[in-house]
């Protein structure tokens, strides 16, 4: 049915349905918890709080912090955090022409989880508009990575992208050893173990809408300027030298790509620590539903990844009530068997 | 219309140079045949023409502008290419990969207008691939994919033509059918056309004039039955070769003498 419609309806009411969706996600994420508010509740003191009704409050006072301080920056944030892993994943996927890579391929993880855990080990309790040193030093620590990356890898002019994968496999072993060493000696360095676990299996860490204020403009940024890329990045298909063919800057487009990927995973790391399979598997479902076009797998990759992390971050708050699961175990487990499926199914996918 | 000017080109990779001061013109609407041993320099030729190599010395022109000074957007827009290995890791159609020939005229956010989608549609017309167009680019059979890659060069409008080993990996059948287009958007369109070929008698057969290369220099250029003599392919291939006249055209046809039989002369 979708095919019959002309391209730009087909990409206009994909569109819509996946907003749709993410909306429903966010209203459910945010009624559930460790205390249920109901739905008609939310809607009547959101419409309050921005001043367009006067509804007489059928809740409680309490019920009224807790979405507005604490449940909805943090269903805000997993939305941001999955928009951007899913991006991400697009954009790596599409550049380096790999349906394995994910956002953390060229060693944005062990560079953000090493920035972390140094700055845990740090006896300094530094908090700068909202953020602690951990998340500020994962985002520098992932930027830090890729920068080293991609200039490893490049040789005379060029950034050959077999290069960068091998760089970056490098890279994350040897930034992976000292992480282990510091884990190792935990006793010594002073480190707690249980936040080192927590950021590595990934956590929704926001408390406050000051983060959400800062992370926002980034992701969704990111993700605009990203689309700006999308026609380019099908010629990548074709890969770089098809690419070149084509009339496309590949030097210039590649380290505009990769940047924007790496700043999209860096800014969602900060809030959340390392998600898995977010970013791997959501741009592979949208990809083998929609098809490869870059136009469309984009946007829609981004909706579908905010769906996918709200619901996950809200069944990691409400399966063990009160105590909260990581919510990437909680992708993993979802993520893994879906991805066997893909696997299983889609063999055709890939041409080789 | 479009020419090519190549002056005092050299070139090399890493180790060694694969081109030696290469002085050739190419004029709008000729058809030129590259030929050579592997390793002679026709695929590093090729991408020399495309800009995607820089000569290490001397100079390419493109109707008169230094390849050097253009962008390849605008390279990209007088000039296709259809390189020698195509694979593409994903599923895109046909009509999809087409598509892909519009990227040097595309605009972010107002990609694949009304007007990009005609010419994907005349290009699919004009390959004879219409057809084709739903379906996934991976599934296709080498003759048909060669087609769309094809295909996807003309939708990009080009003026110069440049097709590494177009016929390579093809059966007969498609090996006649792709030469007959090119031949045919060439008389038709006045499309400029430089092929790398392996296959001397197609070479003879579809191009009326051929540039030979061997280690990198210019042998021999000019029209088949000039180039394509006993002496010079026994020179530049050492293969034992005999070269009779095609019964149909009368272009050059090259024999292979397999070894022991060379000496029987009739």
């Amino acid at each position: 049915m979708l095919s019959k419609l002309g391209r730009s309806n087909r990409l206009i009411l994909i569109l819509l349905l996946l907003s749709g969706g993410l909306v429903i996600a966010l209203l459910l994420a945010s009624a559930f918890g460790a205390v249920t508010v109901s739905l008609p509740d939310i809607l009547k003191m959101s419409l309050n709080k921005i001043a367009v009704s006067d509804f007489s409050p059928t809740w409680r006072a309490v019920d009224e912090t807790i979405i507005f301080q604490i449940r909805l920056p943090r269903v805000i944030g997993s939305a941001l955090v999955g928009a951007a892993l899913a991006t991400a994943g697009v954009l790596f996927q599409g550049l380096l022409r790999n349906p394995m890579a994910d956002p953390y391929i060229i060693g944005t993880s062990a560079g953000a989880a090493l920035g972390a855990t140094i700055a845990m080990m740090l006896p300094i309790n530094l908090a700068f508009l909202g953020f602690g040193l951990v998340p500020v030093a994962a985002f520098l620590g992932a930027l830090t990575t890729v920068i080293l990356v991609y200039n490893l890898a490049r040789v005379g002019g060029k950034t050959p992208i077999i290069s960068m994968l091998l760089a970056g496999f490098v890279v994350s072993a040897l930034l992976a050893a000292v992480m282990a060493f510091m884990m190792s000696m935990s006793d010594r360095f002073g480190l707690n173990l249980r936040s080192v676990y927590s950021f590595l299996m990934g956590h929704i860490s926001v408390t406050s809408w000051i983060q959400i204020a800062i992370v926002a403009p980034l992701v969704i940024g990111g993700i605009i300027a990203a689309r700006f890329f999308a026609f380019r990045l099908n010629a990548f298909a074709l890969g770089e030298e098809g690419a070149a063919y084509l009339g496309i800057e590949i030097e210039r487009d590649k380290i505009i790509i990769l940047a924007l990927g790496s700043l999209l995973t860096a800014a969602a790391v900060s809030i959340s620590g390392l998600i898995g399979f977010v970013g791997l598997v959501v741009p592979h479902a949208v990809r083998l539903s929609l098809g490869p076009d870059h136009r469309l797998l984009l946007p829609a990759s981004a909706l579908a990844g905010a769906v996918f992390l709200v619901i996950a971050d809200l069944l990691a708050r409400i399966i063990l009530i009160p105590a909260e699961i990581p919510v990437g175990i909680i992708t993993a487990i979802i993520g893994a068997p879906f991805f066997i499926y893909l696997l299983r199914h889609t063999r055709r996918e890939y041409a080789f | 219309m479009v020419s090519l000017q190549a002056r005092q080109v050299f070139f090399s990779y890493l180790n060694g140079l694969v081109l030696h001061n290469i002085n050739l013109s190419i004029k709008a609407g000729e058809m030129v045949g590259l030929l050579g041993p592997n390793g002679s320099g026709k695929t590093t030729l090729i991408k020399l023409a495309s800009g995607v190599l820089k000569p290490k010395q001397g100079e390419i022109k493109l109707d008169g502008s230094s390849l050097r000074q253009l962008s390849r957007k605008s390279i990209a827009r007088s000039v296709a290419v259809v390189p020698q290995h195509f694979n593409i890791p994903f599923a895109f159609t046909t009509a999809e990969v087409v598509m892909l020939g519009r990227t040097p005229f595309l605009k972010a956010f107002v990609e694949g207008s009304e007007v990009d989608r005609q010419f994907v549609a005349s290009a699919l017309e004009l390959v004879s691939i219409s057809e084709l167009k739903e379906r996934r680019f991976d599934e296709l059979s080498g003759g048909e994919r060669q087609k769309v890659v094809l295909a996807m060069a003309l939708a990009q409008q080009p003026k110069l033509l440049l097709l590494d080993e177009p016929t390579l990996h093809l059966d007969i059948t498609h090996q006649v059918e792709i030469l007959e287009l090119v031949r045919r958007l060439n008389v038709e369109r006045g499309l400029t056309v430089m092929a790398a070929m392996h296959d001397l008698n197609l070479a003879a057969l579809y191009f009326d004039r051929l540039i030979l290369l061997k280690e990198g220099r210019v042998s021999a250029d000019g029209p088949p039955a000039q180039v394509l003599t006993e002496d010079r392919i026994r020179e530049v291939f050492s293969a034992p070769v005999r070269v009779e006249p095609h019964p149909v055209t009368g272009v050059p046809h090259i024999v292979i003498i397999p070894k022991g039989n060379d000496t029987k002369q009739p």
